[in-house]
C-alpha cells in the first residue's frame, strides 16, 4: 500500500495526541502545574493536527461533514463521529485544568475512553479490510492502542520531568507500556512475513484449475491509480533497516532514557525535562517510521492481477 | 445509506464474460472510456493525456494471463500453455465491502437490481472504497476527486431514448467476438443464468466473500498441437478428367 505521508502524520499524531489525552484524563498530572497545563494543550493540538492533516488526501475536502453520517457501517464514520463526540470532554478537562488549575474526574475518565475508543476506530478501519491480509488481524487494533497508549506516557512523563510530577509512576508506566507495545508489533509483523496469501493469481483469475497463473501484459504501459495506490513495494533490506531504526528510536531509547532518569532519583529541572523531551522525540520518529512500514509493506489483493 | 439491501433485489443485473472468446481488443475498454465520459457523473478525466506518464480513470481495462498447466513450460512449446485475455470491471458483488466503508453514504447497492454505484456529489474522495475493493474495480479521478466505478451503463439498460438493441452496457453492445453479455442473474431462465450453468461459470476470489454478481466463462479444453492428428498424406488415385491428365503430366516434368 502507498504510505501516504498525510494518514502516516494522522495516525501518529492522533494517537500520540489521544494517548496523552487518555493519561491526562487518569489526573496523574498535577493540573495547577504550568508544564500539565502545556500537556493538555498540546494534546488538543496534537490531535487536531492530525485530523486537519487527514483531510489533506481527500478529494473534496469541503465535503468532509458527510462522513459522519455512516456510522452504522462504516469504521471512518464512526472514527470521526467518535472524535468530535471526545473532543467535548477533552476540552472541558484542558479548560479545567488550563484556567482553574483543577482536575475533574468525570470528564477526566470519559476523555480517557473516548480517546482510547477514537484510536480504536482508526484501528478498525484498517483492520476491517479483507483486501489487505497483513491488516486483517486483531493484533492490528492491539498494536494502534499500545502505542497510543505508550505514546501518551512518554509524553506524559517528559511534562513530568518538566515539572508536573508523579515522574517516577509515569515513567514506568511508560515502559512497560512501549514493552507491550513493540512487542504486539513484533508479534503482528511476525504474522505478516509467515502469511499464505488467501488471494493468489489463480483465484483472481479463477485460472487455477487448468494451470499456474502469471501475467502476461498489463491492460496499459503506464501506472494508474490502483498500481500507484497499492502497487506500493519496498525493497526487503530497507524494511529490515527502517523495522530495526522503529525499534531503537521509538522503543529502545526512549525506555532507556526514562529507566536512567528514574533511577537516577527524583531528578527534575531541565537536565532531566531535556533528556525526557529528547525521549519523546525519539519516539515519534520511531513511530513515524513504523507507520511507513505498516503501509508500505501491506500487500492488497488487486496487485494478483498487476503481477506484483 | 452505505448498509447493504437487507432482502436479495429482486432483479440482479451483471455480466458474464467468455474467457474462451475474448480476444483481447480493448475495444469494451475504449467504448467504456467513449460512453462513461459522457454520460453518468462527471467525465473519466486523464492526466497528461498527451505526455509521456499518460494515465487516468478507466472503469474497465483488459488484463492478459499466461497460464501454464503442470508439465508446460512456455507458451507454444509443450502442453497446453496458452494465453488468456481477461477484461476486469466492476462485478457489482451482492457482499460489496467498498458500500460498507464509505463514510459518506455516496456509495451505494441499489435494492431493485443490484448495481453498486457512487452518488458522486456526496463523495468526498477519500478513497476507501477503492481499498476495500479486492478486484481494483474503483479508480479515482483526479481531476474531479471523486470515486469511479462501472455504472453497467445504468443510463444505458434503462434508456427508452435508445433503439432496444442498445439498451445494454456500451462493453456489451460494441464486443466484435460476443465475449460479454449482460442480464438478470436472479432469473434462472436468462441467458447469462443458463450460460453459466452450461459452462460453469467462476466467481473471483471466492475467498475474499464478496459473493460477486458477475460471472467469468472458463476457457474450453483445448486440443494440444502435439496431439493433433498429421495433415493426410498426398495421395491422387481415383483421380478423373482434366485433373488426372495434369497430375500425369507433373509427375512427368
Amino acid at each position: 500500500m502507498h504510505p501516504a505521508p498525510s494518514i502516516i502524520v494522522f495516525t501518529t499524531l492522533s494517537g500520540l495526541g489521544y494517548g496523552l489525552a487518555a493519561v491526562l484524563g487518569l489526573g496523574l498530572l498535577d493540573p495547577a502545574a504550568l508544564a500539565a497545563k502545556a500537556a493538555y494543550i498540546l494534546a488538543l493540538v496534537l490531535i487536531s493536527g492530525g485530523l486537519l492533516a487527514s483531510t489533506l488526501h481527500l478529494g473534496n475536502p469541503q465535503r468532509a461533514w458527510r462522513a459522519l453520517s455512516q456510522w452504522r457501517s462504516s469504521w471512518l464514520s464512526r472514527e470521526g463521529v467518535m472524535a468530535i463526540v471526545t473532543f467535548v470532554p477533552l476540552v472541558w478537562s484542558a479548560w479545567a485544568s488550563v484556567i482553574e488549575s483543577r482536575y475533574l474526574a468525570l470528564p477526566g475518565l470519559a476523555g480517557s475512553l473516548l480517546s482510547l475508543g477514537t484510536v480504536f476506530c482508526t484501528a478498525m478501519i484498517y483492520t476491517s479490510l479483507k483486501s489487505v491480509q497483513a491488516w486483517h488481524t486483531p493484533l492490528t487494533p492491539a498494536s494502534y492502542l499500545l502505542f497510543s497508549a505508550a505514546g501518551g506516557l512518554v509524553v506524559a512523563s517528559a511534562f513530568g520531568f518538566a515539572g508536573a510530577g508523579n515522574t517516577s509512576l509515569l515513567a514506568w508506566l511508560a515502559i512497560a507500556a512501549l514493552a507491550a507495545a513493540w512487542a504486539v508489533k513484533a508479534a503482528w509483523r511476525r504474522n505478516m512475513q509467515a502469511l499464505v496469501p488467501i488471494s493468489t493469481p489463480e483465484t483472481a483469475t479463477g485460472l487455477g484449475a487448468i494451470g499456474k497463473v502469471r501475467l502476461f501484459e498489463r491492460p496499459h504501459m503506464t501506472e494508474n491509480y490502483l498500481t500507484r495506490e497499492m502497487g506500493f513495494k519496498i525493497a526487503r533490506k530497507h524494511a529490515g533497516k527502517l523495522w530495526t531504526i522503529a525499534v531503537v528510536l521509538g522503543g529502545v531509547v526512549p525506555a532507556l532514557t526514562l529507566l536512567v532518569l528514574s533511577v537516577a532519583g527524583q531528578a527534575s529541572g531541565f537536565l532531566a525535562a531535556g533528556l525526557a523531551i529528547a525521549a519523546m522525540l525519539s519516539h515519534v520518529v520511531g513511530v513515524l517510521a513504523e507507520r511507513w512500514l505498516f503501509f508500505a509493506e501491506a500487500r492488497h489483493a488487486v496487485m494478483n492481477y498487476y503481477g506484483e | 445509506m452505505t448498509s447493504l439491501p437487507s432482502v436479495s433485489p429482486p432483479k440482479k443485473l451483471g455480466l458474464v464474460i467468455d474467457l474462451d472468446v475474448c480476444v483481447g481488443c480493448h475495444a469494451c475498454v475504449v467504448n467504456c472510456k467513449e460512453w462513461n465520459t459522457g454520460g453518468y457523473g462527471s467525465a473519466l478525466s486523464d492526466q497528461a493525456p498527451y505526455g509521456a506518464d499518460v494515465s487516468g480513470a478507466w472503469l474497465n481495462r483488459v488484463h492478459t494471463f499466461e497460464v501454464v498447466p503442470e508439465g508446460g513450460e512456455v507458451v507454444g512449446e509443450a502442453g497446453d500453455a496458452r494465453i488468456v485475455h481477461f477484461p476486469k470491471s466492476c462485478l457489482h458483488c451482492d457482499d460489496a465491502p467498498c458500500v460498507t466503508v464509505c463514510p459518506t453514504g455516496a456509495s451505494y447497492k441499489r435494492a431493485e437490481d443490484g448495481i453498486v454505484l457512487v452518488d458522486e456529489n456526496m463523495c468526498i474522495g477519500c478513497g476507501l472504497c477503492a481499498w476495500a475493493c479486492p478486484y481494483g474495480a474503483r479508480e479515482m479521478d483526479l481531476a474531479a476527486g471523486v470515486m469511479k466505478k462501472c455504472t453497467l451503463c445504468v443510463d444505458r439498460i434503462y434508456n427508452e431514448t435508445l433503439e432496444e438493441v442498445d439498451r445494454q452496457p456500451a462493453c456489451v453492445r460494441t464486443c466484435p467476438v460476443n465475449a460479454r453479455h449482460f442480464g438478470d442473474f436472479s432469473d434462472p431462465h436468462s441467458a447469462v443464468s443458463i450460460m453459466v450453468a452450461e459452462r460453469g461459470g467462476i466467481d473471483l476470489m471466492p475467498e475474499q466473500g464478496t459473493r460477486p454478481v458477475n460471472k467469468y466463462l472458463p476457457p474450453r479444453p483445448r486440443t494440444a498441437l502435439s496431439a493433433t492428428p498429421p495433415l493426410p498424406r498426398e495421395d491422387t488415385t481415383g483421380a478423373t478428367g482434366f485433373f488426372a491428365w495434369l497430375d500425369d503430366m507433373l509427375d512427368r516434368i
